[in-house]
């Protein structure tokens, strides 16, 4: 079981993918994720980060199974 | 409490009486407070002819989930009723449509602003506006 990783808005189209998946054996945090699936881009100022739906900070550590998203600040409303 | 996000359009006052007419809260509520939100033809100077809005399925309804809680915990309402638009819209469209019914007033004016600023910087919505010179995401919101 590896990790679901999605990305949105502005963010998916700089990364180029919607959605990717990264093996547990290789990350440790959030912030290893991004780095995995993005090749070592830089991430932008300000970008979101959630684990199975709920906002966490890019020190999070992650696990087999989990839903790991990245977006941009929100402008809904 | 409900939530909706809809992907076409909607009539807010519409959908408010509809909502207001099927709840069990008839001859309990003193106040109704409303707020509707419409798409703008202009956003920082320039005309905006068409606006998408993209959301992250399952977490937009979680967080507006989250904060109606949130709001029935903070102030003694009776209910409270959210719905937000995605997709392709144009200019005059609601996109925002949050009630919040209690006994008297003051409830319901105070919980309907924090569901409105708390969807505002919580709640997964993005939008990307079309101008004549091309698209462009919002980057945030005012």
């Amino acid at each position: 079981m590896s990790i679901t990783v999605k990305f949105f808005a502005s963010l998916r189209e700089q990364v180029g993918q919607p959605e990717a998946e990264v093996s547990e054996n290789v990350v440790k945090t959030v912030a290893d994720v991004w780095n995995t699936t993005t090749n070592d881009m830089s991430i932008p100022e300000n970008t979101l980060m959630a684990v199975n739906m709920d906002y966490v900070e890019s020190t999070h550590a992650v696990k087999a199974g989990d839903e790991v998203a990245f977006f941009p600040p929100v402008t809904g409303g | 409490m409900l939530i909706e996000i809809k992907d076409s359009p909607f009539e807010p006052y519409q959908r408010l009486l509809e909502y207001q007419s099927a709840a069990g809260f008839a001859g309990k509520y003193g106040a109704t407070a409303v707020f509707v939100g419409s798409m703008r033809e202009f956003n920082q100077g320039d005309d905006v002819e068409a606006m998408l809005l993209e959301h992250y399925p399952g977490m937009t309804e979680k967080y507006l989930q989250k904060i109606s809680e949130e709001a029935a915990k903070k102030w003694d309402i009776l209910d409270s009723l959210i719905v937000h638009r995605i997709g392709e819209m144009l200019p005059n469209d609601p996109i925002v449509l949050v009630a919040v019914w209690s006994a008297h007033r003051a409830a319901a004016f105070d919980a309907s602003r924090y569901l409105m600023e708390e969807l505002k910087s919580r709640a997964p919505f993005w939008k990307k506006e079309n101008l004549v010179e091309g698209e462009r995401w919002v980057d945030k919101n005012t």
